[in-house]
C-alpha cells in the first residue's frame, strides 16, 4: 500500500482516563483508507478503549479522532458520540462476545442492517402494508444484499435459521457480514478470530481480504500474532496506555520494544538486581 | 353440557379482548423491559371514544351499523395511538436510562392522571350504550337451556382475529417489525446498525395502543356500559394475561388471555360470580410458581 494514503482516520492525542487511571496516554496513529490496520498490546494495553473511543462509546478526556470521507470532508468523531458515529461516520463495529440477533434468522439479521433504507423506501412501514413497487423494489434489492454476503461467508444454505444456531465461528462471519451491510466506509473489528479453530481463522482472514478489496477499510484488535502478522498493512503496538511502535508487520515484529513488551524487559531485571 | 358450551363462548369471546390489551404490555416489555401501568387506561380512552362517536355520528343519522361501527373503529384507533404516542414521549422518555423504578412510577401516575382526567370530563357514572349489533344464533337447545352465539361475539372474534393476523404480519414480515424485534432483543446494537430505537419504541406504544382502542370499542359493544374506573381492572387482567402466556412472548399474550378469559367465565358460572378475580389470580400465582417464564415465555439466558 502507498504511503501517501490520505489516512482515513487519524487519531492524535488520545487520552483517556478512568478517574485515577490511565487507559490511553497521548496516543496517535493513522489508519489509511484501502488497508487493514491492526492494534495489538498485551493484555490491559488500552486497545479496546481505543476502540471505544473511536466508535463513540466513550468520550475521550483529550484528543481528536478525524474521519476522512471520501469527498475530503472531515468528521470529528469525538464530537458525534452513540451511536451517530455508526450512522453518520459509516463507522461499523463488531464486540469481543458476540451480539447477533439471535433469534431472528440469519438473513433477517442482515436486513437489519439495511433498516434506514428499508423504512425510508417502506414509508415507515405504510407503504409497505400497501405493497407499493417502489419497497417492494426496495425489498428486494436488500435480499440481493444480504444474499450476496451469506454467499461470500458461506452460509447461503442457513439463510432462514435462527442466528443462535450457527456454530460459533460462523456466527462471527455473519456479525461481520452484518456489520458490512451497513455500508461502512471503515470497519472496526473486536478480537474476531478469538475462539475460532485454525480453519474458521483461515476463512475470516480470506473473508477480512475480501472485505479490503470491496474497498472497506479495516482497524483490528486481535490477539492472534500469525493472523495480525498475515492480513495486516500496518500495526499499532499498545503498551500500558502508550503506543511503543508503529509500522508494517516486519518492522513491528524486529522493534526490541515490541519484543520486551510481549517477553518481558531482560536489560530491566539485570539492571534492578544489578543496582 | 350445553352449559358448558355456553361457557365455553363467553369465555372465549373475553378472552379475545384480555388477549388485544396483553399485546400492548407484552410488546412494551420486551422492547424496554417496562410494565406499561397506564396501558389499561389506554384502552379505556378507546372504549371512551368509540362510545362518544357512535352517539355522535347517531345523532348525524348514520344508520348503516357496519359504516358506523368501521368509522369509530378508525377513529378510536387513531386517537388512542396518539395518546400511546403521548405517554411514551412525555412520561417514559424522559426517564428512559434513569433507574428502573422512575418509569414504573411516572406509568402509574400517568394511569391515576389519565383516569381522573376522564373522570372530570366523562363524569363518574357509568355510561350506557343501546345495543348496536343486536340478535344471535341459537346452536342447541338442551331441556330449557338453549346454546346461544351472539352476532356481538361472532364480531368479536372475527375482529380480533383479522387484527391479530395483521399485527403478527407486521412484526414478522415488515421493516418496522424486523426493527422491534431488533430492539427487542439488544437495543444498543439495533442502534449501532443504524435504527432509529426512539422512533421504533414510539411506534411500539402506537401499535399497543392502537390494539388496545380495538379492544376498546369491543368491549363497550360487549357490555353495552362503561365507566372512567374500566381500564383499571382490564387492565390488570390483562397484564395479568400476559404474564401467564410468558410476558415478552406475542403468542402468550394472546394464549394467556384467552385462559384468564375462560377461567373466570367458567368460575363465574360454576362456582361464584363474587370470587371470578381471586380464581384468576389464584391460578396465575400457582401458574408462576411452577412455570416461572410463563407458559410461552423463554428464560432469560445468562449473557457471558
Amino acid at each position: 500500500m502507498t504511503e501517501h494514503a490520505a489516512p482515513l482516520l487519524a487519531v492524535d492525542g488520545l487520552t483517556m482516563r478512568f478517574g485515577g487511571l490511565t487507559a490511553v496516554d497521548d496516543v496517535g496513529f493513522a489508519a489509511r483508507a484501502g488497508e487493514i490496520t491492526a492494534v495489538i498490546g498485551p493484555n490491559g494495553a488500552g486497545k479496546t478503549t481505543v476502540f471505544n473511543c473511536i466508535t463513540g462509546f466513550y468520550r475521550p478526556s483529550a484528543g481528536r479522532l478525524w474521519l476522512t470521507r471520501a469527498d475530503g470532508a472531515r468528521i470529528a468523531l469525538e464530537r458525534l458520540g452513540g451511536e451517530r458515529v455508526a450512522s453518520r461516520a459509516r463507522v461499523a463495529r463488531t464486540f469481543q462476545n458476540i451480539r447477533l440477533f439471535a433469534g431472528m434468522t440469519v438473513l433477517e439479521n442482515l436486513l437489519v442492517a439495511q433498516h434506514n433504507r428499508l423504512m425510508a423506501a417502506s414509508g415507515f412501514g405504510l407503504l409497505a402494508l400497501l405493497g407499493t413497487r417502489g419497497y417492494r423494489a426496495a425489498e428486494r434489492a436488500a435480499i440481493e444484499r444480504a444474499r450476496l454476503w451469506l454467499d461470500r461467508i458461506g452460509l447461503i444454505e442457513r439463510a432462514d435459521d435462527p442466528a443462535g444456531a450457527l456454530p460459533y465461528g460462523a456466527q462471527r462471519r455473519l456479525e461481520i457480514a452484518r456489520a458490512m451491510c451497513t455500508e461502512p466506509v471503515l470497519l472496526c473489528l473486536d478480537e474476531p478470530a478469538a475462539g475460532l479453530n485454525p480453519r474458521e481463522t483461515e476463512a475470516l482472514a480470506a473473508l477480512l481480504h475480501d472485505i479490503r478489496a470491496s474497498g472497506c477499510s479495516l482497524l483490528l484488535i486481535e490477539h492472534d500474532m500469525g493472523l495480525v502478522m498475515r492480513i495486516s498493512d500496518h500495526i499499532i503496538v499498545l503498551d500500558h496506555g502508550r503506543k511503543i511502535s508503529d509500522g508494517t508487520p516486519a518492522a513491528v515484529r524486529a522493534d526490541p520494544a515490541v519484543i520486551s513488551a510481549y517477553l518481558g524487559d531482560e536489560d530491566e531485571d539485570e539492571a534492578e538486581s544489578g543496582a | 353440557m350445553a352449559y358448558a358450551l355456553q361457557q365455553l363462548i363467553n369465555g372465549v369471546t373475553l378472552g379475545m379482548i384480555y388477549g388485544l390489551i396483553a399485546v400492548g404490555y407484552t410488546m412494551v416489555y420486551g422492547i424496554i423491559g417496562m410494565i406499561n401501568f397506564a396501558h389499561g387506561d389506554v384502552f379505556m380512552i378507546g372504549a371512551f371514544v368509540s362510545l362518544v362517536s357512535l352517539l355522535g355520528l347517531a345523532a348525524l343519522g348514520v344508520s348503516a351499523v357496519p359504516l358506523a361501527l368501521g368509522l369509530t373503529l378508525l377513529g378510536a384507533v387513531a386517537i388512542s395511538a396518539l395518546y400511546g404516542w403521548a405517554i411514551e414521549r412525555l412520561a417514559y422518555r424522559p426517564l428512559r436510562g434513569s433507574f428502573r423504578l422512575a418509569p414504573l412510577i411516572s406509568a402509574i401516575g400517568m394511569s391515576i392522571a389519565l383516569e381522573n382526567y376522564v373522570q372530570v370530563v366523562q363524569g363518574a357514572r357509568v355510561k350506557p350504550l343501546a345495543p348496536v349489533v343486536p340478535g344471535g344464533l341459537t346452536l342447541m337447545t338442551e331441556g330449557s337451556f338453549a346454546v346461544q352465539l351472539g352476532w356481538m361475539q361472532v364480531v368479536i372474534v372475527v375482529v380480533t382475529l383479522a387484527v391479530l393476523a395483521l399485527f403478527t404480519w407486521l412484526v414478522t414480515k415488515t421493516p418496522l417489525g424486523r426493527a422491534m424485534r431488533a430492539c427487542e432483543q439488544d437495543l444498543k446494537m439495533a442502534a449501532l446498525l443504524g435504527i432509529d430505537t426512539d422512533r421504533t419504541i414510539s411506534l411500539t406504544f402506537v401499535i399497543g395502543a392502537a390494539l388496545a382502542a380495538v379492544a376498546g370499542l369491543l368491549f363497550l359493544l360487549y357490555y353495552g356500559s362503561i365507566d372512567f374506573f374500566v381500564g383499571f381492572i382490564a387492565g390488570v387482567k390483562a397484564f395479568t394475561a400476559a404474564v401467564l402466556g410468558g410476558v415478552g412472548s406475542l403468542p402468550g399474550a394472546v394464549l394467556g388471555g384467552l385462559l384468564i378469559g375462560l377461567i373466570e367465565t367458567i368460575w363465574s358460572a360454576y362456582f361464584s360470580v363474587q370470587y371470578k378475580d381471586v380464581a384468576a389470580f389464584s391460578i396465575l400465582a400457582v401458574a408462576l410458581i411452577f412455570m416461572p417464564t410463563g407458559l410461552l415465555g423463554r428464560a432469560d439466558v445468562e449473557k457471558v
